[in-house]
């Protein structure tokens, strides 16, 4: 019987949210080849597995692979480790979160195995068999649909795109071997950002300014309203990452990060193609900006036009409200 | 320092993608192409460590059509000494095919450091760095923002989701650029003349049948016509009802 693996991510010995999609996504691939699915947790001894969790994600079998070495990103350990065991169990696609970890580690996997990857994919199906998959090409100005001419790939796929649901499958816990290999490179430390751990490439909602915010003094107002909805992150245009506003870390666009939020919320940003080449995707979008000309308006769902110095107060008293009530 | 750098040329980021004929690439007709972006993050980071070392050399490697050589000539320019065109008429879509290639290239070229862009413009795939070190069984560190050598060894800063991760590694090694490394420098017009003279040496490559097939290369699905709620602050409630009652985001 066919099957697929789909790799978890853990910080902390947390499991991440994007872990919940991979397996997810694996399901959903697994119901239409008629494969089992396998998760694979990477983490140190005594890893807090949640398999409750990937159980209900989708998965049959929760494979454990423990190593003192793996607390952290070990781009060496997890790519032997990913490899034997994607090689041991003949599994017809591996499928990794396409976050800074699983685009590091997803092209190592695919050049050890000597298999085909599709990078950031954002659909997953089988035709005839075989395993295809679309994903955005020229930074989202395209979608490029690609089929594995192999029994075997690799595939990244971009956080937030599939909806998790409810499979209750077993989640069965096995442990399994961490490969042992000399780690080429260690990743030494991870320094925390400021701005904590939620990031623009995770988050439910996006909140995001632009040069219409006027400077850096006025960012508080786009903090206050992503406070207001609570899973919400603070996004920028490049303008004002290039002009020492924000952090490169929030940028959103074609040289900055791909969000594919439920909400995208941009305040006082023209929506250049660059802009909306990373956030295209968000399932709905709001713009706020003074210019009912600006080409933001075209991409967004609901725009008010107006100055945002005097729409975003009031826009983040009544979120407020609508959250308490 | 021997330094290689693999640059990739790509569609200008401001042009508009029309599906060719064929219905699975983009028309190339009147595309303005250029360096890859993040390319020039890797040359400049090359030609720093050069002149820092005082004594080396910067070679750039290039897989793709004979027009590739233009896009060779601005890496040049900016000071890179020769180039190597691995020519291919098409690019397969399957990057491991491209890691190879390039792999194949850099084995026995005595680099200490092999620098690749983050990610490329086109394919978007993030993937063809570090598939070629693996390939090499050279450390590798992506989407590197900042980078300290010395001697034998280095520390590379790598945003990941909420933070940084710090990465040790010892030379050779591969790396990828990300923004934040430096700031590519503007070919001079000096450059510009002395890069007509640099040589380029030409190289066919083939490839083995392609393991991913594209079917087929199409626009975004449309978004719905947005509409515009209102003017002002006044329009504040009437958006926030149609975020919940319609959208059910809130
Ligand atoms: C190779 C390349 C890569 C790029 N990558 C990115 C990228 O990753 N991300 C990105 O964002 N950009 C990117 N850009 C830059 C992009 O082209 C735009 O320059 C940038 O997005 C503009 O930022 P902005 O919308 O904040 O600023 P502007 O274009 O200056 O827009 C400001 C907007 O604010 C509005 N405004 C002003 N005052 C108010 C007010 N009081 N109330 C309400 N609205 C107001 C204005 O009407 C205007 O629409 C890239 C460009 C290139 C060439
Ligand atoms: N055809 C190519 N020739 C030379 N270098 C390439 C080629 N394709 C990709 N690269 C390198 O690999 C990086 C990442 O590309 P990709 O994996 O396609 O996103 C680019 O920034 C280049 O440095």
């Amino acid at each position: 019987m066919t099957a697929i693996l789909a790799v978890t991510e853990q910080r902390d010995g947390a499991l991440r949210k994007v872990s919940r999609e991979a397996v997810w996504a694996a399901r959903q691939l697994a119901d239409q080849l008629g494969a089992t699915v396998d998760a694979l947790v990477l983490g140190a001894p005594g890893v807090d597995v949640a398999a409750a969790d990937l159980g209900a994600a989708g998965a049959d079998r929760v494979l454990v692979a423990a190593d003192a070495a793996f607390a952290r990103y070990a781009p060496d350990g997890y790519a032997a480790t990913v490899a034997e065991r994607a090689k041991a169990g003949g599994y017809a696609a591996v499928i990794v979160s396409a976050t800074a970890t699983g685009k590091d580690l997803a092209p190592r996997i695919a050049a050890r195995l000597d298999v085909p990857l599709a990078s950031d994919v954002t659909a997953l199906g089988a035709e005839g068999g075989k395993v295809t998959a679309s994903r955005p090409v020229y930074a989202g100005k395209a979608i490029q649909r690609v089929v594995f001419e192999a029994p075997q790939g690799v595939v990244s796929l971009r956080p937030n795109t599939y909806v998790v649901g409810s499979a209750g499958k077993a989640g069965a816990v096995e442990s399994v071997a961490a490969a042992s290999v000399p780690a080429r490179v260690t990743v030494r430390e991870v320094k925390a950002s400021e701005q904590g751990a939620l990031d623009v490439a995770e988050a439910e909602v996006v909140i995001s300014g632009g040069r219409g915010l006027k400077g850096p003094e006025h960012f508080h107002l786009v903090e206050e309203l992503a406070k207001a909805f609570g899973n919400a992150a603070v996004g920028a245009s490049r303008a004002v990452v290039d002009a020492g506003w924000r952090p490169h870390a929030e940028q959103v666009g074609q040289t900055g990060k791909t969000v594919s939020p439920t909400l995208y919320v941009a305040l006082g940003i023209s929506g250049a193609i660059q802009h909306l080449a990373g956030m295209r995707t968000a399932k709905v979008i709001v713009a706020i900006n003074k210019d009912k000309d600006a080409p933001i308006f075209k991409a967004a769902d609901y725009g008010i036009v107006g100055d945002l110095f005097e729409v975003l107060p009031k826009l983040t008293e009544e979120v407020r409200k609508a959250k308490a009530g | 320092m021997k330094i290689a750098v693999c640059i990739k040329r790509v569609p200008d980021t401001e042009t508009r993608i029309r599906i060719a004929a064929d219905g699975v690439s983009a028309d190339e007709a009147g595309v303005k192409f250029i360096l890859n972006p993040y390319d020039e993050f890797a040359v400049e980071e090359a030609l720093q460590r050069k002149e820092k070392a005082g004594a080396g050399e910067v070679v750039v490697i290039a897989l793709g059509p004979d027009a590739a050589q233009e896009t060779m000539r601005t890496a040049l320019a900016m000071g890179a000494d020769r180039g190597v065109l691995l020519r291919a008429d098409a690019i397969p879509a399957d990057v491991l095919a491209v890691a190879k290639a390039l792999a194949a290239e850099l084995k026995d070229g005595g680099y200490d450091l092999v620098l690749f862009g983050k990610i490329a413009a086109d394919d978007c795939a993030q993937a063809v760095g570090p598939m070629t070190a693996e390939l090499l069984g050279l450390p590798c560190v992506t989407a590197v923002s900042k980078l300290e050598l010395d001697g034998g060894k280095g520390v590379a800063h790598r945003e990941i989701e909420g933070g940084v991760e710090v990465v040790e590694f010892a030379l050779p090694a591969v790396l990828t650029a990300d923004k934040g490394l430096n700031t590519p420098r503007y070919p001079a017009l000096k450059g510009i003349m002395a890069a007509k003279k640099k040589p380029v040496e030409v190289k066919p490559v083939t490839f083995a049948a392609p393991r991913l097939r594209v079917a087929a290369l199409e626009m975004p699905p449309a978004r719905k016509e947005g509409r515009i709620v209102g003017e002002g602050p006044d329009a504040v409630p009437e958006l926030v009802r149609l975020l919940r009652e319609e959208a059910k985001v809130l």
